[in-house]
Protein backbone atom coordinates (compact mmCIF):
# COMPACT_ATOMS: atom_id res chain seq x y z
CA UNK A 1 0.00 0.00 0.00
CA UNK A 2 0.96 3.43 -0.47
CA UNK A 3 2.45 5.21 2.21
CA UNK A 4 0.28 8.57 3.13
CA UNK A 5 3.91 10.60 3.54
CA UNK A 6 5.90 9.83 -0.05
CA UNK A 7 3.93 11.56 -2.84
CA UNK A 8 2.97 9.05 -5.74
CA UNK A 9 5.16 9.43 -8.62
CA UNK A 10 7.37 7.48 -10.62
CA UNK A 11 9.10 4.83 -7.96
CA UNK A 12 13.36 5.18 -7.79
CA UNK A 13 15.33 2.32 -8.94
CA UNK A 14 17.04 -0.34 -7.36
CA UNK A 15 19.13 -1.85 -10.49
CA UNK A 16 21.62 -5.17 -9.69
CA UNK A 17 24.38 -4.79 -12.26
CA UNK A 18 25.88 -8.44 -13.51
CA UNK A 19 29.30 -8.27 -15.12
CA UNK A 20 29.49 -11.41 -17.15
CA UNK A 21 32.69 -12.87 -18.61
CA UNK A 22 32.76 -15.83 -21.43
CA UNK A 23 28.87 -16.33 -19.70
CA UNK A 24 29.44 -16.23 -16.45
CA UNK A 25 28.86 -13.50 -13.96
CA UNK A 26 31.66 -12.12 -11.87
CA UNK A 27 32.13 -9.00 -9.95
CA UNK A 28 35.71 -6.85 -9.68
CA UNK A 29 37.20 -4.56 -7.37
CA UNK A 30 38.07 -1.46 -8.98
CA UNK A 31 37.45 -3.26 -12.35
CA UNK A 32 40.23 -5.37 -11.30
CA UNK A 33 40.56 -8.87 -9.88
CA UNK A 34 37.60 -10.17 -11.19
CA UNK A 35 35.94 -13.44 -9.03
CA UNK A 36 33.28 -15.70 -10.45
CA UNK A 37 29.69 -15.43 -8.43
CA UNK A 38 27.61 -17.24 -10.63
CA UNK A 39 25.24 -17.89 -13.33
CA UNK A 40 24.00 -14.93 -15.11
CA UNK A 41 20.26 -16.73 -15.82
CA UNK A 42 20.29 -17.61 -11.74
CA UNK A 43 21.06 -14.40 -10.65
CA UNK A 44 18.81 -12.77 -13.01
CA UNK A 45 15.96 -14.56 -11.71
CA UNK A 46 16.88 -14.40 -7.89
CA UNK A 47 16.59 -10.45 -8.41
CA UNK A 48 13.33 -10.55 -10.59
CA UNK A 49 11.93 -12.60 -7.56
CA UNK A 50 13.57 -10.48 -4.95
CA UNK A 51 12.17 -7.33 -6.65
CA UNK A 52 14.90 -5.49 -8.70
CA UNK A 53 13.27 -3.27 -10.61
CA UNK A 54 15.62 -3.19 -13.33
CA UNK A 55 19.00 -5.30 -14.35
CA UNK A 56 21.88 -4.37 -16.12
CA UNK A 57 24.37 -7.07 -17.73
CA UNK A 58 27.71 -5.78 -18.33
CA UNK A 59 29.62 -8.34 -21.02
CA UNK A 60 33.52 -7.77 -20.08
CA UNK A 61 34.75 -10.33 -22.53
CA UNK A 62 38.03 -9.70 -23.43
CA UNK A 63 37.97 -11.66 -26.86
CA UNK A 64 36.06 -10.92 -29.59
CA UNK A 65 35.13 -14.37 -30.67
CA UNK A 66 33.62 -15.32 -27.74
CA UNK A 67 31.00 -12.30 -27.53
CA UNK A 68 28.46 -14.49 -29.17
CA UNK A 69 28.30 -16.07 -25.94
CA UNK A 70 26.78 -12.91 -24.61
CA UNK A 71 23.81 -12.98 -26.70
CA UNK A 72 22.77 -16.30 -25.31
CA UNK A 73 22.92 -14.90 -22.59
CA UNK A 74 20.90 -12.47 -23.21
CA UNK A 75 18.17 -14.00 -24.94
CA UNK A 76 18.21 -16.64 -22.40
CA UNK A 77 17.40 -14.15 -19.82
CA UNK A 78 14.95 -12.53 -21.81
CA UNK A 79 12.83 -15.56 -21.97
CA UNK A 80 12.55 -15.87 -18.18
CA UNK A 81 12.69 -12.35 -16.65
CA UNK A 82 9.92 -9.67 -17.45
CA UNK A 83 11.47 -6.65 -16.15
CA UNK A 84 13.30 -4.31 -18.12
CA UNK A 85 17.15 -5.20 -18.43
CA UNK A 86 20.51 -3.73 -20.20
CA UNK A 87 23.12 -4.61 -21.82
CA UNK A 88 26.67 -3.10 -22.71
CA UNK A 89 30.37 -3.81 -22.66
CA UNK A 90 32.09 -3.88 -25.99
CA UNK A 91 29.00 -2.58 -28.02
CA UNK A 92 31.21 -0.27 -30.97
CA UNK A 93 28.36 -0.56 -33.53
CA UNK A 94 24.63 -0.05 -34.64
CA UNK A 95 24.86 -3.87 -35.71
CA UNK A 96 26.35 -4.96 -32.11
CA UNK A 97 23.33 -2.55 -30.64
CA UNK A 98 20.64 -4.55 -32.89
CA UNK A 99 21.87 -7.96 -31.76
CA UNK A 100 21.50 -7.53 -28.41
CA UNK A 101 18.00 -5.56 -28.66
CA UNK A 102 16.86 -8.52 -30.97
CA UNK A 103 18.51 -11.31 -28.34
CA UNK A 104 15.46 -9.42 -25.79
CA UNK A 105 17.10 -6.44 -24.01
CA UNK A 106 15.48 -3.44 -23.21
CA UNK A 107 18.06 -0.71 -23.85
CA UNK A 108 21.80 -1.02 -24.69
CA UNK A 109 24.59 1.06 -22.69
CA UNK A 110 27.41 2.46 -24.53
CA UNK A 111 30.26 3.62 -22.83
CA UNK A 112 34.06 3.69 -24.30
CA UNK A 113 32.48 3.32 -27.97
CA UNK A 114 30.02 6.05 -27.52
CA UNK A 115 33.22 8.41 -26.21
CA UNK A 116 35.41 7.26 -28.91
CA UNK A 117 32.43 7.78 -31.53
CA UNK A 118 29.63 9.91 -30.42
CA UNK A 119 27.85 9.62 -33.27
CA UNK A 120 27.06 5.88 -32.10
CA UNK A 121 24.31 7.50 -30.14
CA UNK A 122 22.64 9.29 -32.57
CA UNK A 123 22.36 6.43 -34.51
CA UNK A 124 21.13 4.38 -31.91
CA UNK A 125 18.80 6.73 -30.34
CA UNK A 126 17.49 7.40 -34.62
CA UNK A 127 17.47 3.26 -35.15
CA UNK A 128 15.96 2.20 -31.82
CA UNK A 129 14.55 5.80 -29.99
CA UNK A 130 16.50 7.67 -27.19
CA UNK A 131 15.00 5.29 -24.45
CA UNK A 132 17.03 2.91 -25.78
CA UNK A 133 20.22 4.26 -25.50
CA UNK A 134 21.50 4.33 -22.21
CA UNK A 135 25.16 6.48 -21.92
CA UNK A 136 27.16 5.03 -19.33
CA UNK A 137 30.27 7.07 -18.35
CA UNK A 138 33.29 6.10 -16.42
CA UNK A 139 34.52 8.70 -14.10
CA UNK A 140 37.47 9.61 -11.83
CA UNK A 141 38.11 12.34 -9.58
CA UNK A 142 40.94 14.98 -10.99
CA UNK A 143 42.14 18.27 -10.29
CA UNK A 144 40.56 20.91 -11.79
CA UNK A 145 41.35 22.48 -14.61
CA UNK A 146 40.23 24.64 -17.99
CA UNK A 147 40.13 21.29 -19.83
CA UNK A 148 38.50 19.80 -17.06
CA UNK A 149 36.20 22.40 -15.23
CA UNK A 150 34.13 20.30 -13.16
CA UNK A 151 37.43 18.08 -11.70
CA UNK A 152 35.37 15.16 -13.01
CA UNK A 153 37.03 13.53 -15.89
CA UNK A 154 35.91 10.64 -18.24
CA UNK A 155 38.00 7.25 -18.89
CA UNK A 156 37.44 4.46 -21.27
CA UNK A 157 38.66 0.99 -21.50
CA UNK A 158 37.78 -0.36 -17.91
CA UNK A 159 39.07 3.32 -16.29
CA UNK A 160 42.34 2.55 -17.89
CA UNK A 161 42.39 5.56 -20.17
CA UNK A 162 41.89 9.25 -19.29
CA UNK A 163 40.14 11.14 -22.05
CA UNK A 164 40.43 14.69 -21.48
CA UNK A 165 36.97 15.34 -21.30
CA UNK A 166 34.62 16.99 -18.61
CA UNK A 167 32.63 14.71 -17.09
CA UNK A 168 29.44 17.51 -17.08
CA UNK A 169 30.06 18.37 -20.38
CA UNK A 170 30.13 14.78 -21.71
CA UNK A 171 26.34 14.01 -20.01
CA UNK A 172 24.98 17.24 -21.50
CA UNK A 173 26.02 16.31 -24.98
CA UNK A 174 25.16 12.54 -24.80
CA UNK A 175 22.27 13.64 -24.08
CA UNK A 176 21.99 16.37 -27.02
CA UNK A 177 23.25 13.32 -28.88
CA UNK A 178 20.00 11.25 -27.91
CA UNK A 179 20.96 9.14 -24.95
CA UNK A 180 18.00 8.15 -23.12
CA UNK A 181 19.32 7.49 -19.63
CA UNK A 182 22.96 8.66 -17.97
CA UNK A 183 25.04 6.01 -16.06
CA UNK A 184 27.24 7.81 -13.79
CA UNK A 185 30.04 5.02 -12.97
CA UNK A 186 32.48 6.35 -10.29
CA UNK A 187 36.09 4.94 -10.39
CA UNK A 188 36.72 5.90 -7.35
CA UNK A 189 33.91 4.74 -5.28
CA UNK A 190 33.84 1.45 -7.28
CA UNK A 191 34.08 -1.79 -5.29
CA UNK A 192 34.86 0.85 -2.13
CA UNK A 193 31.43 0.34 -0.50
CA UNK A 194 31.69 3.39 0.92
CA UNK A 195 28.70 4.83 -0.55
CA UNK A 196 28.11 6.95 -4.38
CA UNK A 197 29.68 10.12 -5.03
CA UNK A 198 27.38 12.15 -4.16
CA UNK A 199 28.37 15.28 -5.32
CA UNK A 200 29.65 14.01 -8.79
CA UNK A 201 25.82 12.40 -8.97
CA UNK A 202 23.76 15.58 -7.98
CA UNK A 203 25.95 17.32 -10.80
CA UNK A 204 25.20 15.34 -13.41
CA UNK A 205 21.46 14.66 -12.49
CA UNK A 206 21.18 18.88 -12.16
CA UNK A 207 22.38 19.34 -15.36
CA UNK A 208 20.82 16.56 -17.71
CA UNK A 209 17.00 16.74 -18.04
CA UNK A 210 16.90 12.73 -18.52
CA UNK A 211 17.35 10.07 -15.95
CA UNK A 212 20.78 9.64 -14.43
CA UNK A 213 21.30 6.19 -12.52
CA UNK A 214 24.14 6.19 -10.09
CA UNK A 215 27.17 3.27 -9.70
CA UNK A 216 30.36 2.27 -7.29
CA UNK A 217 30.07 2.36 -4.06
CA UNK A 218 26.90 0.94 -2.84
CA UNK A 219 28.08 -0.87 0.90
CA UNK A 220 24.41 -0.13 2.47
CA UNK A 221 20.93 1.02 1.94
CA UNK A 222 21.59 4.13 3.39
CA UNK A 223 23.94 4.97 0.59
CA UNK A 224 20.92 4.42 -1.80
CA UNK A 225 18.72 6.74 0.58
CA UNK A 226 21.60 9.62 0.03
CA UNK A 227 22.09 9.34 -3.55
CA UNK A 228 18.29 9.36 -4.21
CA UNK A 229 17.33 12.13 -1.69
CA UNK A 230 20.83 14.19 -1.57
CA UNK A 231 21.99 13.77 -5.30
CA UNK A 232 18.63 13.46 -7.26
CA UNK A 233 19.39 10.51 -8.35
CA UNK A 234 16.47 8.58 -10.56
CA UNK A 235 18.19 4.89 -9.63
CA UNK A 236 20.89 3.23 -7.95
CA UNK A 237 23.04 0.62 -9.21
CA UNK A 238 23.79 -2.34 -6.59
CA UNK A 239 26.21 -5.26 -7.18
CA UNK A 240 28.58 -6.66 -4.37
CA UNK A 241 26.22 -5.91 -1.53
CA UNK A 242 23.56 -8.27 -2.79
CA UNK A 243 25.43 -10.26 -4.97
CA UNK A 244 26.68 -12.24 -1.98
CA UNK A 245 23.31 -11.91 -0.33
CA UNK A 246 24.64 -9.33 2.44
CA UNK A 247 21.50 -7.39 1.92
CA UNK A 248 18.39 -8.09 -0.53
CA UNK A 249 16.24 -6.04 -2.87
CA UNK A 250 13.29 -6.40 -0.76
CA UNK A 251 15.30 -5.37 2.53
CA UNK A 252 17.14 -2.13 0.84
CA UNK A 253 12.95 -1.24 -0.52
CA UNK A 254 12.19 -1.75 3.37
CA UNK A 255 14.75 0.50 4.47
CA UNK A 256 13.76 2.95 1.73
CA UNK A 257 9.95 3.37 2.23
CA UNK A 258 10.58 3.97 6.38
CA UNK A 259 12.99 6.91 4.97
CA UNK A 260 10.11 8.02 2.49
CA UNK A 261 11.46 7.42 -0.77
CA UNK A 262 8.97 6.36 -3.05
CA UNK A 263 10.27 2.67 -4.10
CA UNK A 264 8.35 -0.56 -6.06
CA UNK A 265 7.48 -2.13 -2.92
CA UNK A 266 5.01 -5.24 -4.45
CA UNK A 267 5.95 -7.13 -7.34
CA UNK B 1 -2.97 -17.26 -33.89
CA UNK B 2 -2.30 -14.20 -31.88
CA UNK B 3 -0.64 -11.63 -34.14
CA UNK B 4 1.99 -9.24 -33.00
CA UNK B 5 1.68 -6.07 -35.57
CA UNK B 6 5.21 -5.30 -36.85
CA UNK B 7 5.56 -1.58 -37.63
CA UNK B 8 9.34 -1.20 -36.92
CA UNK B 9 8.03 -0.13 -33.37
CA UNK B 10 11.02 -2.02 -31.33
CA UNK B 11 10.27 -4.47 -28.62
CA UNK B 12 8.18 -6.64 -30.36
CA UNK B 13 10.82 -9.68 -29.24
CA UNK B 14 9.79 -8.80 -25.59
CA UNK B 15 6.23 -8.99 -26.20
CA UNK B 16 6.83 -12.13 -28.04
CA UNK B 17 8.76 -14.11 -25.49
CA UNK B 18 5.94 -13.15 -22.49
CA UNK B 19 3.16 -14.37 -24.62
CA UNK B 20 5.56 -17.76 -25.53
CA UNK B 21 6.43 -17.70 -21.55
CA UNK B 22 2.75 -17.92 -21.00
CA UNK B 23 2.58 -21.31 -23.42
CA UNK B 24 0.88 -19.14 -26.23
CA UNK B 25 1.80 -18.72 -29.88
CA UNK B 26 2.21 -15.47 -31.24
CA UNK B 27 3.74 -14.53 -34.74
CA UNK B 28 5.28 -10.94 -35.12
CA UNK B 29 3.99 -10.05 -38.82
CA UNK B 30 2.67 -7.23 -41.27
CA UNK B 31 1.30 -9.52 -43.63
CA UNK B 32 -3.03 -7.92 -43.85
CA UNK B 33 -4.10 -11.26 -44.23
CA UNK B 34 -2.60 -12.87 -41.55
CA UNK B 35 -3.70 -10.26 -39.38
CA UNK B 36 -7.39 -10.40 -40.40
CA UNK B 37 -7.42 -13.98 -39.57
CA UNK B 38 -6.06 -13.68 -36.37
CA UNK B 39 -8.10 -14.64 -33.18
CA UNK B 40 -6.25 -11.71 -31.30
CA UNK B 41 -4.24 -8.83 -32.42
CA UNK B 42 -1.39 -7.21 -30.07
CA UNK B 43 0.00 -4.42 -31.01
CA UNK B 44 3.09 -3.17 -28.92
CA UNK B 45 6.18 -1.08 -29.21
CA UNK B 46 7.77 2.13 -28.11
CA UNK B 47 8.33 5.02 -30.61
CA UNK B 48 7.09 8.25 -31.98
CA UNK B 49 3.37 8.29 -32.69
CA UNK B 50 4.14 10.20 -36.61
CA UNK B 51 6.64 7.56 -37.25
CA UNK B 52 4.19 4.76 -36.21
CA UNK B 53 1.23 6.05 -38.31
CA UNK B 54 3.57 6.25 -41.52
CA UNK B 55 4.51 2.67 -41.09
CA UNK B 56 0.74 1.53 -40.37
CA UNK B 57 -0.24 3.40 -43.18
CA UNK B 58 2.39 2.11 -45.80
CA UNK B 59 1.81 -1.16 -45.02
CA UNK B 60 -2.01 -0.48 -45.60
CA UNK B 61 -2.58 -1.50 -41.43
CA UNK B 62 -3.93 0.99 -39.84
CA UNK B 63 -7.37 0.33 -42.57
CA UNK B 64 -6.94 -3.28 -40.78
CA UNK B 65 -6.69 -2.07 -37.20
CA UNK B 66 -9.66 0.21 -37.70
CA UNK B 67 -11.48 -3.36 -39.29
CA UNK B 68 -10.50 -5.38 -36.43
CA UNK B 69 -11.84 -2.73 -33.74
CA UNK B 70 -15.58 -2.50 -36.02
CA UNK B 71 -15.89 -6.42 -35.64
CA UNK B 72 -14.69 -6.55 -32.32
CA UNK B 73 -11.45 -9.07 -32.47
CA UNK B 74 -9.66 -8.44 -28.99
CA UNK B 75 -7.09 -6.25 -29.40
CA UNK B 76 -4.49 -5.30 -26.64
CA UNK B 77 -2.02 -2.26 -27.18
CA UNK B 78 0.78 -1.28 -25.48
CA UNK B 79 2.90 2.03 -25.04
CA UNK B 80 2.68 3.56 -28.23
CA UNK B 81 -0.34 0.93 -29.26
CA UNK B 82 -2.57 3.03 -26.92
CA UNK B 83 -1.57 7.00 -28.28
CA UNK B 84 -2.35 5.91 -31.65
CA UNK B 85 -6.14 4.59 -30.66
CA UNK B 86 -6.55 8.21 -30.69
CA UNK B 87 -7.59 10.76 -33.00
CA UNK B 88 -4.34 13.11 -32.83
CA UNK B 89 -1.24 13.04 -30.60
CA UNK B 90 0.95 16.76 -30.81
CA UNK B 91 3.88 14.23 -31.09
CA UNK B 92 5.08 16.25 -34.44
CA UNK B 93 1.34 16.91 -35.25
CA UNK B 94 0.25 13.39 -35.96
CA UNK B 95 -2.58 12.32 -36.65
CA UNK B 96 -3.42 8.61 -35.47
CA UNK B 97 -6.31 5.88 -35.79
CA UNK B 98 -9.05 7.82 -34.64
CA UNK B 99 -10.71 4.49 -33.06
CA UNK B 100 -11.15 6.45 -29.98
CA UNK B 101 -12.12 9.52 -29.45
CA UNK B 102 -9.27 12.03 -27.70
CA UNK B 103 -6.08 13.06 -27.61
CA UNK B 104 -2.57 12.82 -27.04
CA UNK B 105 -0.55 15.22 -25.19
CA UNK B 106 2.94 15.48 -23.75
CA UNK B 107 4.03 15.31 -20.07
CA UNK B 108 5.29 19.02 -18.78
CA UNK B 109 9.01 19.43 -18.15
CA UNK B 110 9.40 20.86 -14.73
CA UNK B 111 11.79 20.86 -12.05
CA UNK B 112 11.98 17.41 -10.40
CA UNK B 113 10.05 15.54 -13.54
CA UNK B 114 12.04 14.00 -15.94
CA UNK B 115 10.34 13.61 -19.41
CA UNK B 116 9.92 10.72 -20.45
CA UNK B 117 9.21 9.29 -17.43
CA UNK B 118 11.16 6.31 -16.91
CA UNK B 119 10.45 3.40 -14.63
CA UNK B 120 7.89 2.44 -12.07
CA UNK B 121 4.64 3.85 -11.61
CA UNK B 122 1.39 3.10 -9.86
CA UNK B 123 -1.82 2.16 -11.82
CA UNK B 124 -5.10 2.76 -10.01
CA UNK B 125 -8.15 0.43 -11.47
CA UNK B 126 -11.06 2.56 -11.67
CA UNK B 127 -13.25 0.46 -13.13
CA UNK B 128 -13.80 -3.21 -12.94
CA UNK B 129 -12.74 -4.78 -15.71
CA UNK B 130 -11.50 -8.55 -16.86
CA UNK B 131 -8.33 -7.71 -17.76
CA UNK B 132 -7.71 -6.63 -14.05
CA UNK B 133 -8.33 -10.23 -12.34
CA UNK B 134 -6.08 -11.31 -9.81
CA UNK B 135 -4.38 -7.23 -10.17
CA UNK B 136 -3.59 -5.95 -6.91
CA UNK B 137 -5.01 -2.42 -7.15
CA UNK B 138 -3.14 -0.30 -7.13
CA UNK B 139 -0.17 -1.65 -8.19
CA UNK B 140 3.54 -0.73 -10.13
CA UNK B 141 3.89 -1.08 -13.68
CA UNK B 142 7.09 -0.28 -15.72
CA UNK B 143 6.78 3.00 -17.86
CA UNK B 144 8.67 4.70 -20.63
CA UNK B 145 6.59 7.56 -21.93
CA UNK B 146 7.04 11.70 -22.86
CA UNK B 147 3.42 11.12 -23.84
CA UNK B 148 -0.31 10.72 -22.36
CA UNK B 149 -3.24 9.87 -23.96
CA UNK B 150 -6.58 11.62 -22.93
CA UNK B 151 -9.67 10.39 -23.75
CA UNK B 152 -12.85 12.32 -24.25
CA UNK B 153 -14.98 9.31 -22.75
CA UNK B 154 -14.17 8.98 -19.18
CA UNK B 155 -16.20 5.99 -19.79
CA UNK B 156 -13.35 3.94 -21.31
CA UNK B 157 -10.66 4.93 -18.89
CA UNK B 158 -10.24 2.13 -16.74
CA UNK B 159 -6.86 2.68 -15.17
CA UNK B 160 -4.89 5.78 -13.88
CA UNK B 161 -1.60 7.12 -12.96
CA UNK B 162 0.04 10.41 -11.91
CA UNK B 163 3.35 11.93 -13.29
CA UNK B 164 3.34 15.57 -13.80
CA UNK B 165 -0.53 15.36 -14.28
CA UNK B 166 -2.72 12.44 -13.12
CA UNK B 167 -2.95 10.58 -16.58
CA UNK B 168 -4.69 7.48 -18.24
CA UNK B 169 -2.67 4.69 -18.41
CA UNK B 170 -5.48 2.16 -19.44
CA UNK B 171 -8.12 2.00 -21.66
CA UNK B 172 -11.11 -0.32 -22.51
CA UNK B 173 -14.25 -0.90 -24.62
CA UNK B 174 -15.71 -3.31 -25.71
CA UNK B 175 -12.73 -6.13 -26.74
CA UNK B 176 -10.45 -4.03 -26.97
CA UNK B 177 -7.54 -2.73 -24.38
CA UNK B 178 -4.61 -0.57 -24.09
CA UNK B 179 -1.81 0.39 -21.30
CA UNK B 180 0.41 2.86 -21.34
CA UNK B 181 3.02 0.76 -19.80
CA UNK B 182 4.68 -2.23 -20.64
CA UNK B 183 2.91 -5.42 -19.27
CA UNK B 184 5.18 -7.27 -20.69
CA UNK B 185 8.03 -5.71 -18.80
CA UNK B 186 6.14 -5.12 -15.34
CA UNK B 187 6.95 -8.57 -14.10
CA UNK B 188 4.44 -10.52 -12.59
CA UNK B 189 1.54 -8.44 -12.50
CA UNK B 190 2.27 -7.66 -15.85
CA UNK B 191 2.09 -10.95 -17.05
CA UNK B 192 -0.97 -11.44 -15.12
CA UNK B 193 -2.51 -8.96 -17.21
CA UNK B 194 -1.57 -10.42 -20.30
CA UNK B 195 -2.80 -13.44 -19.35
CA UNK B 196 -5.93 -12.42 -19.13
CA UNK B 197 -6.20 -11.18 -22.06
CA UNK B 198 -4.42 -14.47 -23.79
CA UNK B 199 -7.62 -16.13 -22.03
CA UNK B 200 -10.15 -14.05 -22.66
CA UNK B 201 -12.79 -15.62 -25.15
CA UNK B 202 -15.55 -13.27 -26.51
CA UNK B 203 -18.75 -13.40 -25.29
CA UNK B 204 -21.96 -14.52 -26.96
CA UNK B 205 -23.54 -11.46 -26.97
CA UNK B 206 -21.09 -9.60 -27.98
CA UNK B 207 -19.73 -8.70 -31.65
Amino acid sequence: MRKANIPETITKRIIPCLDVREGKVTKGVAFQGNIDVGDPVEMARYYYENGADELVFYDITASNEKRNIMIDVVSAVADQIFIPFSVGGGLRTLDDMRKVLWAGAEKVSIDSGAVRNPQLITEGAKAFGNQCIVLSMQVKNVSSSRQIPSGYEIYIDGARRPMGLDAIAWATRGVELGAGEIVVNSIDQDGTKSGYELKLTKQIADNVPVPVIASGGAGNPQHLRDVFVESGADAGIVASITHYGEFSIDSIKTYLTAESVSVRSTW
Amino acid sequence: MIAIIDYNAGNLTSVQRAVNHLGFQAEITADPDLIQSAEKIIFPGVGAAKATMTTLRERGLDLILRQAFEVNKPMLGICIGIQILFHHSTEEDANCLGILPGQVRQFEARTGFKVPQIGWNMVHQTQPHWIFEGVPNPAHFYFVNSYYPIPDDDAIQIGTSHYTVGFCSVVAIRNLVATQFHLEKSGEVGLRMLTNFLKFTLLPDQG
